[in-house]
């Protein structure tokens, strides 16, 4: 395939996830906008006024950048997880393995469709955001820059997650037991430096805790973490991602009896 | 370069130890019409999921066109269109986004997917039907749209693994229409299908699968040639109370107004008729007992109860 054959390739899966995550926004675009704004109504209006300040911010606007990164990261990750096992389910899959389209481009055809989504959801939680609190951006391009990488960091998460999905369960143990307990403890509602210093290393260890730091720097300018290190840790679990996710497809993991 | 498909010593064991390909070999002639043929559970889909690359092969090579489906796979695969046995449509997207889509997985650019889309769906029956979404399309339309899809990047070997199963008899027949003319135009075709005359009408080489082995691979006219007899059945117009002796040819009485006649080739119709003309019978209609081919066909493969035995 030449350089412009594969872009059609790459272009068509996105076009055909973005369709699909659209024409199905009741499930996929409006849940994540509900939870979200029922956080900003109980920890924002109700609860945050008597909690006060933290790190010398309002309590809602403390929590508001992690609430919009949390909602990125579940939109994203679950956006590749269930139409990747869908298409697999469905033996749609089977569409593009016979083709000439090189897995690389299957891979980021579906990532691409999950940051979409991830991004998307963001946005309109921003909006809604808006309602609640007063958003000030320290940094755009740290902000943009964050939300990006983080939603191709759970898109390739997600579609690991799809690879090995051999039910329709399979899709939510991870996003369950896994992603929503390392977000809640990645100081999306406090910042680390209330915790004993034990419990503080732990929280190091926990990557979530890495991009919600460096997502809050763009638009309030403090973060428990050095920059760098956010960077750096989304960078290097999203090239891991990237390898086992091809090496898998390659094998056909999954795909291939 | 004459040959569409090349495979050799093509074997494939499963992860449960089913050995479902014991060494198959086949070449196929470009512009070729042919049938695989094969009992279920042969090995055929499993050696056209191998071709497709859906199958992980145990040992062995296939070429498309000369191009090894492990070496130069973009131009392999680019070059092969494959229709599955069991449906594999997205059943949420509608028939125009799904062979729109196809194309688009082979780097066809969206306007020209467009013209081809409207040209093979409006083809196969579906343009009417190309904004509905697919799960609601009868079994029969599911089909047609895979072979619409599998058209769309203009493949130079057509694989079908039973394209008209289920399908009703008349679209079976524009079905057949629609596979001969693409035929015509220069395109390889590999069929398989349980209706041996369908193999009989549409095929010129024929192999034949049994236990994951090829056990014959030969023209369809040398295959008919092989078998040596013929049984007919015979609608009398009187009754008659027993069985007349023949000169030639093994008969029955199978009821008092209908008998059966196993004949050589050579005495043929005729024959039967010299027969019955001697002994003053007279008939009313006469049909073959078998199609030929079914018959070679069943006299080839291993009978699944003497086998069990
Ligand atoms: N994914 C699989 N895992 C394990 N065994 C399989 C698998 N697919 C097929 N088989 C086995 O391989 C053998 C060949 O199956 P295959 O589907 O190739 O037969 P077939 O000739 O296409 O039959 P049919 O006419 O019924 O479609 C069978 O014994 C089947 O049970
Ligand atoms: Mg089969």
């Amino acid at each position: 395939m030449s350089w412009s054959q594969m872009w059609i390739a790459y272009i068509t899966i996105v076009y055909k996830e973005v369709t699909r995550f659209t024409r199905i926004w009741q499930q996929t675009l409006l849940p994540p906008v509900v939870t979200t704004s029922l956080y900003f109504v109980i920890f924002g209006s109700l609860i945050g006024p008597r909690i006060g300040t933290m790190e010398g911010y309002r309590y809602m606007d403390f929590i508001v950048p992690g609430l919009i990164l949390m909602s990125v990261i579940t939109s994203s990750y679950a956006n590749v997880s269930s139409s990747f096992f869908g298409a697999k389910f469905q033996r749609s899959i089977e569409e593009l393995q016979i083709s000439p389209t090189p897995n690389s481009v299957i891979l980021l055809g579906y990532v691409t469709g999950g940051m979409a989504r991830g991004l998307l959801v963001g946005l309109v939680v921003t909006l809604v955001a808006l309602f609640f609190s007063q958003l000030s951006i320290h940094n755009v391009f740290v902000m943009f820059s964050i939300s990006l990488l983080t939603a191709l960091l759970f898109s390739m998460g997600g579609f690991l997650n799809g690879l090995f999905a051999r039910k329709f369960d399979d899709v939510s143990i991870v996003p369950n037991f896994i992603l929503t307990p390392l977000t809640y403890l990645g100081g999306v509602f406090y910042s680390i430096r209330l915790l004993p210093d034990f419990w503080q290393g732990v929280s190091h260890l926990n990557p979530i805790l890495y991009m919600i730091n460096g997502f809050r720097y763009g638009f309030l300018g403090i973060s428990d973490i050095h920059l760098g290190f956010s960077y750096l840790i989304i960078l290097a679990f999203t090239a891991v991602l990237f390898m086992i996710n091809l090496k898998l497809l390659n094998k056909g993991y999954g795909i291939r009896s | 370069m004459t040959v569409a498909l090349s495979i050799q010593n093509l074997e494939k064991e499963y992860d449960n130890g089913v050995r479902a390909l014991k060494g198959i070999s086949l070449e196929v002639e470009k512009g070729d019409f042919f049938a695989l043929l094969g009992k279920n559970g042969a090995g055929k889909s499993t050696a056209i999921g191998i071709i497709c690359s859906l199958v992980n092969k145990t040992a062995g090579s296939v070429k498309i066109l000369d191009h090894d489906i492990d070496i130069d796979f973009p131009l392999a695969r680019s070059m092969l269109g494959v229709v599955p046995q069991e449906i594999n449509l997205s059943v949420f997207e509608t028939p125009l986004q799904i062979v729109v889509n196809q194309a688009g997985y082979y780097g066809i650019d969206r306007k020209l997917a467009q013209t081809r889309a409207e040209k093979y769906l409006t083809q196969l029956g579906l343009w009417d039907k190309r904004n509905d979404t697919t799960r609601q399309l009868s079994g029969g339309m599911k089909r047609r749209l895979m072979i619409a899809r599998s058209l769309m990047h203009e493949p130079k070997l057509l694989i079908l693994d039973e394209p008209t199963a289920g399908v009703d008899i008349e679209i079976r027949r524009s079905m057949w229409d629609f596979i001969s003319e693409i035929n015509n135009s220069g395109t390889t075709i590999i069929l398989t299908t349980h209706y041996l005359e369908e193999a009989e009408n549409l095929c010129r080489n024929i192999a034949i699968i049994d236990q994951g082995l090829v056990v014959e691979n030969t023209s369809t006219r040398e295959l008919l040639a092989k078998s040596q007899r013929e049984i007919y059945v015979l609608d009398l117009v009187d009754s008659i109370d027993s069985l007349p002796t023949f000169e030639r040819g093994r008969w029955t009485l199978t009821s008092p107004s209908s008998l059966e006649v196993d004949i050589s080739k050579q005495q043929g119709i005729n024959g039967v008729f010299r027969e019955l003309n001697a002994k003053q019978i007279k008939v009313q209609s006469m049909r073959n007992k078998t199609n030929r081919l079914e018959q070679l066909f069943l006299d080839m493969t291993t009978d699944d109860e003497k086998e069990s035995a």
